[in-house]
């Protein structure tokens, strides 16, 4: 099973992005994706600096995907997935159909990110349609549905030439808003919104008022309180022919949590328990937040 | 622009069809649309009722099977097209990439509408589900300025329907997992946002608290207008305070850009609310036409009444109402 770091969901300055770069570079990833998908108005790089990043990290020796937009409404925000879309080199990954819509019409393979809406075998084979030679599973989904559309997928001969790529490590992306929570708890509009997102490399935290972490903020994206964490269902995955676990940036830990990773998937781990800060109950088909012991 | 009408119940159907409702929507008393709560939706009998008295009246009946069907459920799915291909419906409002593909090839006279847990929020992915499924009409998230609904509008290759009143989703509905976060169903999966079977009331020492799944989402002081737990408009601590971190519970109101919807060429307006009694629809359908028809009479000289606002404050969550992100104080 391979192994791939997700885009920066968090809004980090360039300087510390291109550092991020530069230790993924040498990592022990297979994949490295890029580009900003949560707020167009988060220019730390532009377009074109995240393709020349990307073309950069191409001498890695490493697969690079660039990521686009979510939520995507302005014409101006199009015009930067049409050039992303269009690049002719680096592989793409659509979080909205009109990603998806754009790489169909180019005929190009790409990526069909989290954030598209894929629960079962007939849709997936809706996207082999348009193109899509690697699927990443929505992240409320888990083992079960998985299990049960990958069998699905098998029948109707969908998974020739498909990977699948599960979200494996980090906050979650929950949801996605036309309002900037980041903007609302600094009291500003989100039009003069003063970038604050950049204070917060970790997203702004969210409790209940009885202290327990339900969500963190990260502009117009609320993420989960809690770092997901699949760590310890690795060679489960494996075995159902998951190809690739997703390991989504967190600020300061995140190539300790790709060496450990490796080691799980290599069989050498220690034994795998999760920290308090951390869940996986989608994988179980529980509530997100929970943390749940495997039977295995 | 087509008055569409939420019916989760055949009374709340008939008062719809009589208030002025030009289309009405409904669902299937199971996981395939959005508003599974207990109680709610039409088994086939009763819809069968319900079509016969909304054509009676001319009336047009939308069936929502708009969740995302996981594969060990896709036979309810499956069944719910054929079922509502068979009761000869005038539409149906879908969401599934699965759905659509089936719905559309299976009975390709079918109108189709990508619903708004579609999340379509511009023209590239209104032309994919065009192409691909052949949709008519899309219904826009509320999470789109009137700016932005211009712009789709424009270059849109099919009609448009945007909500007009009810409920607020702040976030892209279709892309929203919070619910499934602290509980076991969302919006996509089950058809259920905050489930009731979840929630929990309990008066305590530090007020009147409302829990979802045990986590406690608000705690209400006496005389506070105590909502229901929609876990997105709680109030929680951020920093150094307890507020409303992501949402206040409002209800969204548009009634004042009909002219400007109009003049977008908004197709439809939907109003919210299958979950909601036949009275609330009665009023909101009836004060809805009245204010179409208002618009339609004499165009240049639209003012909304304040009749009107005062009669659809009384139904809205906290009884206040907001343009929400069409206007631009949210963009």
């Amino acid at each position: 099973m391979k192994l791939s770091l997700g885009p920066i969901l968090y809004y980090w300055t360039k300087q510390k992005t291109l550092e991020f770069y530069e230790q993924a570079a040498s990592s022990d990833v297979d994949i490295i994706y890029l580009g900003e998908t949560v707020c167009s108005k988060r220019r730390e790089l532009s377009a074109q600096d995240w393709i020349d990043l990307a073309k950069s990290l191409s001498q890695s020796g490493k697969q690079i995907v660039l990521s686009t937009l979510t939520l995507l409404a302005a014409e101006s925000e199009l015009k930067v997935l049409r050039k992303l879309c269009s690049n002719g080199d680096i592989m793409v990954e659509a979080n909205d159909m009109a990603g998806v819509q754009l790489m169909s019409e180019l005929g190009v393979p790409f990526v069909s990110g989290p954030a598209i809406n894929v629960y079962n075998a007939r849709a997936l084979k809706v996207m082999k349609r348009q193109g899509v030679s690697r699927w990443v599973m929505p992240v409320e989904l888990g083992r079960d549905t998985l299990q049960d559309l990958l069998s699905d997928a098998k029948e109707m001969g969908v998974l020739e030439g498909l990977e699948t790529e599960v979200y494996a490590y980090g906050r979650l992306p929950l949801a996605y808003s036309a309002r900037c929570f980041t903007a609302r708890y600094y009291d500003l509009p989100k039009d003069n919104c003063q970038l604050k997102c950049i204070e917060h490399p970790e997203g702004i935290s969210v409790h209940s008022q009885e202290d327990d972490e339900l969500f963190s903020l990260n502009g117009i994206q609320t993420m989960s309180g809690r770092t997901y964490n699949l760590e310890g269902e690795l060679s489960t995955m494996q075995k159902m022919g998951v190809d690739i676990a997703r390991i989504s940036p967190e600020a300061g830990i995140t190539f300790e949590k790709v060496d450990q990773f490796r080691k799980a998937i290599n069989g050498s781990a220690q034994t795998i328990a999760l920290a308090e800060a951390e869940c996986n109950g989608y994988w179980f088909k529980a509530p997100g937040m929970d943390q749940v012991i495997s039977a295995d | 622009m087509e008055l569409v009408c939420p019916a989760g119940s055949l009374s709340a159907l008939k008062v719809a069809v009589d208030s002025g409702a030009d289309a009405v929507y409904i669902g299937f008393k199971d996981d395939t649309n959005a508003r599974h709560f207990a109680g709610l939706n039409f088994a086939d009998k009763k819809a069968q009722n319900g079509l016969d008295y909304a054509r009676q009246k001319g009336v047009k009946v939308f069936v929502a099977i708009n969740t995302y069907s996981q594969a060990a459920g896709w036979s309810r799915w499956q069944k719910a097209v054929d079922t509502a291909q068979d009761l000869g419906v005038s539409a149906l409002i879908c969401a599934d990439m699965a759905v659509l593909d089936y719905a559309s090839e299976r009975y390709p006279d079918l109108p189709l509408h990508l619903s708004v847990q579609g999340s379509a929020t511009n023209y590239e992915t209104l032309k994919f589900y065009k192409n691909n499924f052949g949709i008519r009409r899309a219904v826009l998230p509320r999470v789109l300025s009137l700016k932005q609904v211009e712009a789709v509008a424009k270059y849109s290759p099919v009609e448009l329907e945007v909500f007009a009143f009810g409920s607020l989703c702040i976030m892209a509905e279709g892309r929203c997992y919070l619910s499934s976060y602290l509980t076991d169903e969302s919006p996509n999966t089950c058809g259920a946002c905050s489930p009731a079977k979840d929630v929990r009331w309990e008066q305590t020492s530090a007020g009147l608290e409302a829990r979802l799944n045990n986590v406690l989402i608000d705690r209400f002081d006496e005389g506070e207008n105590a909502g229901y737990p929609t876990l997105c408009k709680g109030r929680f601590k951020a920093g150094d305070r307890t507020f409303h971190a992501i949402e206040e519970p409002t209800s969204l109101n548009t009634v004042e850009l009909i002219p400007e919807l109009q003049a977008a060429g908004i197709k439809a307006v939907k109003i919210e609310g299958r979950q909601r009694s036949p009275a609330y629809v009665e009023n909101v359908v009836r004060t809805w036409r009245r204010a179409i028809d208002h618009y339609n009479m004499n165009p240049e000289n639209f003012k909304v009444k304040k009749q009107w606002k005062d009669d659809l404050a009384k139904v809205s969550e906290g009884n206040q109402t907001t343009l929400g992100a069409y206007t631009r104080a949210w963009q």
